[in-house]
């Protein structure tokens, strides 16, 4: 016996929707996770034309090799900073030099658990002004990346500073700028509305409130040359 | 019983139910949203001694005149600002197991407003709640109080766990103007020296309790203390990277303790600077 018309059609009807449910309980998961993938992709695409854009300055290898001493964190003391040497072919220009020690500052020591900067961030500009105040200009991950705290903000502004003084003579003042503009603070804590001093004999005074490096009674976070007393800072009367 | 009516009316009265439900559920969010701004701006009135900061940083300046030093030096210090740093949407430092500094500096502020009380100072707060005032705001309220110290406490990401950290702020040259005022953004600079006693005395309190601490208060450039017209120090406990949230509760008490001792060890030498922002 034949089913009447109707109920074949009922039937039909069912097993179509089934099949319809089932393909669709097994199509949505995979559909999304590809989206998501190809979401992924897209920022990483974004993220490496960007690095591309700002591509670190290459060392030349023609350029005299020079001890250059960079300061992350001391394996000894992770709440002070340490001086590493590493012998770097640098230019005699001032930017390009800075530039290079800079990026290797944010390039990291072997430890990975002594660097003071973002793997992420990346110096996106750095000029000198002709009064020595240099502008380095960051991408968001400076500010987003680093740990939040008053500790962890203010080693990675001297770990700067001082990397700075250490290699670069030219450079007497440091201004941080993310992403294009002035801060408020790095991440919550360190005042970044006023200039670093890089090194201390600055014979003129800078256009900004200046909002000195840790300075000497703490050995810990304390620019080397930086003495304790406020002779070590002068500022611009407004 | 109201929809005991025909089945022709039955749709019509839904839909004027429906309508009027929309109607006290939109009157409802509308009051609701309304409150928290109305309950702000009527907290603001009543704080209208309080100095409003500058729109443009260097234009409003903090008075510090011969007469207020003098005051000050005959009534010694009496008012303790509590600052629980961040708050609202800004939740400061994170750590696992959903530990928010925004929220411990919360609790840990109740602790140290309280052991303070029993030392006898008076303690006002820069915020009550889960908001989170400017820098600015934060400031205001401690320059508008005589005899007072300024503390903000912060919970860090970094550094040993169960060590606790005072800072002041790095040195910022005295600017005065002709009118014998301090500029709003270097409020700080004629308290430097004391806000340096204060800080070492508490951070030799908390070392005494919390080994591995540091001997001395340490020097950074805080954002909020520059503009802080006041003996002003950070207290930064570490961490909040801890494998249990109780590790920072206990801390708590011991924090308090230190800190309240270490302001009644500087209250007797507590005294308004008479240079660098007064007028002869």
């Amino acid at each position: 016996m034949t089913p009447p018309v109707k109920e074949r059609w009922k039937f039909w009807l069912t097993t179509l929707l089934v099949f319809v449910v089932v393909g669709a309980a097994i199509s949505v998961p995979i559909i999304r996770s590809r989206m998501k993938r190809a979401a992924r992709l897209q920022q990483q695409t974004e993220e490496q034309a960007r690095r591309e854009l700002v591509q670190t300055v290459p060392m030349n290898p023609s350029d005299p090799r020079v001890k250059a001493k960079l300061f992350w964190l001391s394996d000894s003391d992770s709440s002070a900073l340490a001086p590493v040497t590493v012998e770097l072919p640098l230019s005699s220009d001032p930017v390009l030099r800075s530039k290079q020690v800079l990026n290797t500052l944010l390039a990291g020591p072997v430890d990975v658990e002594l660097r003071t900067l973002p793997p992420d961030a990346v110096l996106l500009a750095f000029y000198i002004l002709p009064d020595g105040t240099a502008i380095a200009d960051f991408s968001e991950a400076l500010a987003t990346s680093i740990p939040s705290g008053i500790a962890s903000e203010q080693l990675a502004v001297d770990s700067m500073a001082r990397t700075l003084e250490a290699n670069v003579p030219e450079v007497k003042r440091l201004k941080i700028l993310i992403h294009g503009q002035e801060v408020e603070t790095l991440a919550g804590h360190v005042d970044l509305t006023g200039t670093f001093i890089v090194h201390a004999d600055t014979s003129q005074a800078p256009a900004n409130p200046v909002a000195a490096p840790a300075a000497g009674k703490v050995g810990a976070i304390a620019a080397p040359t930086l003495t304790a007393g406020s002779s070590a800072v002068k500022l611009a009367q407004q | 019983m109201l929809l005991d009516v025909g089945n022709s009316q039955r749709p019509r009265l839904l839909f004027i139910l429906g309508i009027a439900f929309l109607f006290l559920a939109g009157a409802m969010m509308t009051h609701a949203l309304q409150t928290p701004s109305q309950t702000q701006q009527s907290a603001r009135s009543e704080s209208s001694q309080i100095p409003t900061p500058p729109s443009g940083q260097s234009a409003t300046p903090v008075p510090t005149g011969p007469q207020s030093s003098a005051q000050a030096s005959q009534n010694g210090l009496s008012v303790v600002v509590l600052d629980p740093a961040h708050g609202g949407t800004d939740l400061g430092a994170r750590g696992t197991g959903g530990i928010q500094e925004s929220e411990i500096v919360m609790e840990f502020t109740a602790e140290v407003r309280k052991a303070l009380e029993q030392q006898g100072f008076q303690v006002v707060q820069t915020r009550q709640a889960n908001d989170n005032p400017s820098f600015d705001d934060r400031s205001a309220i401690a320059n508008a109080q005589r005899n007072a110290v300024f503390i903000t406490l912060h919970i860090a990401s970094t550094g040993l766990p169960g060590t606790v950290r005072v800072y002041v702020n790095s040195d910022l040259p005295a600017v005065t103007t002709a009118n014998g005022f301090i500029p709003w953004d270097r409020a700080q600079a004629p308290f430097l020296g004391l806000s340096r006693k204060l800080g070492d005395l508490v951070q030799g309190m908390l070392t005494q309790r919390f080994k591995g601490s540091p001997d001395t208060a340490q020097s950074a450039t805080i954002r909020q203390l520059r503009t802080t017209a006041a003996p002003a120090i950070a207290v930064e406990v570490s961490s909040v990277v801890v494998n249990d949230r109780a590790d920072l509760d206990h801390m708590a008490s011991g924090v308090a303790d230190a800190i309240a001792r270490g302001v009644a060890a500087f209250k007797p030498l507590y005294v308004v600077p008479t240079t660098g922002g007064v007028q002869p």
